[in-house]
């Protein structure tokens, strides 16, 4: 019987999602689908990790046409619902109100409760053992560490992007200013000495 | 094969994965098309190919193939850093109506190496549990690989900062400067100007 444990632990595997990371351009949305049961959990994350202010516009439909999420520029969000009715559910990522900053957008669609590492741990009537309670231990935190990985990876990502478009536009914005410099004061003293300038007559207009 | 979305006829739809290196990344795809006469999705559309193209973060070509209606396609990284898989239909169609014309399926696992389940069956209750430590192990490795990746990402973004700080703190005494010395040389020459008119 503790053989089963750790045989189960050893092939644990997620509840059953998936997570993309996709490139919306401007003015144009996408939309994924997916079928679900009746009575099953599940949770939607999003991040946006590069582009404009990083915001996007989101909302999940259910079967029935009905959307029972929507958001407006929003960078990230966590969605969890149990559906009530059979069907495919639709959820749409809008960068529509942007005219030129594609964004990235990261989402992470989970779907089912978690399985439980022991099959039939709530059933039983005994304590656990030893071993099996480690298993169970080691099963949540390996759960924590890929969800605060994945939080970390997206962070990072997203600030990374944030401090590349801050580098380009100081170096940007400062040979701008450089340059007006010059022009400007060049320009004011050749403006000045062109006040005090006598207008050298024409050739073959009459003078008086 | 659970997430899909639809794609026009001709239409490349990408997805960026950002992974480290010597990882393995493998993808199942199903595509479907649109017929009128049904008013339906095709369960298979015999002839209809899709183009897989996976380009590494150096702009180098990983994988370049035609693949089948449905397939699996996978490939390993090099080099660490954002790889993009792009997907696009070998349709020869002329678009004939607006919207979508293609149900795409798609799922990509990155990182895992899938236990041969037959393997399992042959030996006894040890041997299996061997294995799946070994299993164990490997997808331990890979997160021990992923918090490398983060690192060095970590890096390259505290270098883009400092960066940022020095470039400005630069600038600002660069554009001081020749504030200064502009300043001296207008009024210098405003000066030499005057007194060459004879107005001073």
């Amino acid at each position: 019987l503790r053989g089963w444990a750790l045989a189960g632990l050893l092939c644990a595997l997620r509840a059953g999602g998936t997570e993309l990371t996709f490139e919306l351009p401007d003015s144009h949305k996408q939309c994924f689908h997916q079928e679900l049961e009746r009575g099953v959990k599940f949770t939607l994350d999003y991040q946006v990790i590069a582009g404009g202010h990083y915001d996007v516009d989101c909302y999940v439909e259910d079967p029935s046409g009905r959307t029972i999420y929507k958001e407006a520029k929003k960078q990230y969000d966590s969605f969890p619902h149990r559906t009530e009715t059979q069907g495919v559910y639709t959820f749409c990522f809008s960068n529509e109100f942007s005219t030129f900053s594609h964004k990235t957008v990261y989402f992470d669609f989970q779907v089912g409760d978690e399985p439980p590492i022991l099959p039939d741990m709530s059933t039983r009537v005994t304590a656990l053992t030893q071993m099996e309670s480690a298993c169970v231990t080691i099963h949540e935190a390996l759960n924590a560490v890929i969800d605060s990985q994945t939080h970390y990876r997206l962070r990072e990502a997203q600030d990374r992007s944030r401090a590349e478009d801050l580098n380009g536009r100081v170096s940007y914005w400062s040979v701008g200013e450089t340059l007006i410099l010059f022009v400007v004061s060049i320009g004011q003293v050749v403006l000045l000495k062109s006040f005090f300038t006598e207008k050298r007559p024409s050739s073959g207009s009459a003078g008086t | 094969l659970a997430l899909y979305f639809h794609s026009g006829e001709r239409e490349e739809k990408c997805i960026i994965e950002d992974v480290p290196s010597d990882t393995l990344v493998i993808g199942n795809y199903k595509v479907q098309r649109w017929d009128i006469h049904i008013q339906d999705f095709l369960e298979s559309a015999p002839g209809l190919g899709m183009f897989v193209t996976v380009t590494a973060p150096s702009a180098e070509v990983l994988l370049s193939k035609l693949y089948g209606p449905q397939g699996t396609f996978s490939f390993t990284s090099y080099l660490s850093g954002e790889h993009i898989i792009c997907l696009q239909s070998n349709s020869t169609r002329f678009v004939t109506f607006a919207g979508s014309n293609l149900r795409i399926h798609l799922d990509i696992r990155v990182g895992e190496h899938f236990l041969d389940e037959s393997v399992l069956q042959a030996k006894d209750k040890v041997n299996e549990v061997k294995i799946r430590l070994e299993h164990l192990i490997e997808k331990v490795h890979h997160i021990s690989k992923e918090q490398d990746y983060e690192r060095e990402r970590e890096e390259k973004f505290r270098k883009t900062s400092e960066e940022t700080n020095s470039n400005i703190l630069w600038w600002a005494i660069a554009q001081t400067l020749i504030l200064i010395s502009i300043g001296f040389w207008q009024i210098k020459s405003l000066r030499d100007f005057f007194i060459s008119k004879k107005l001073v």
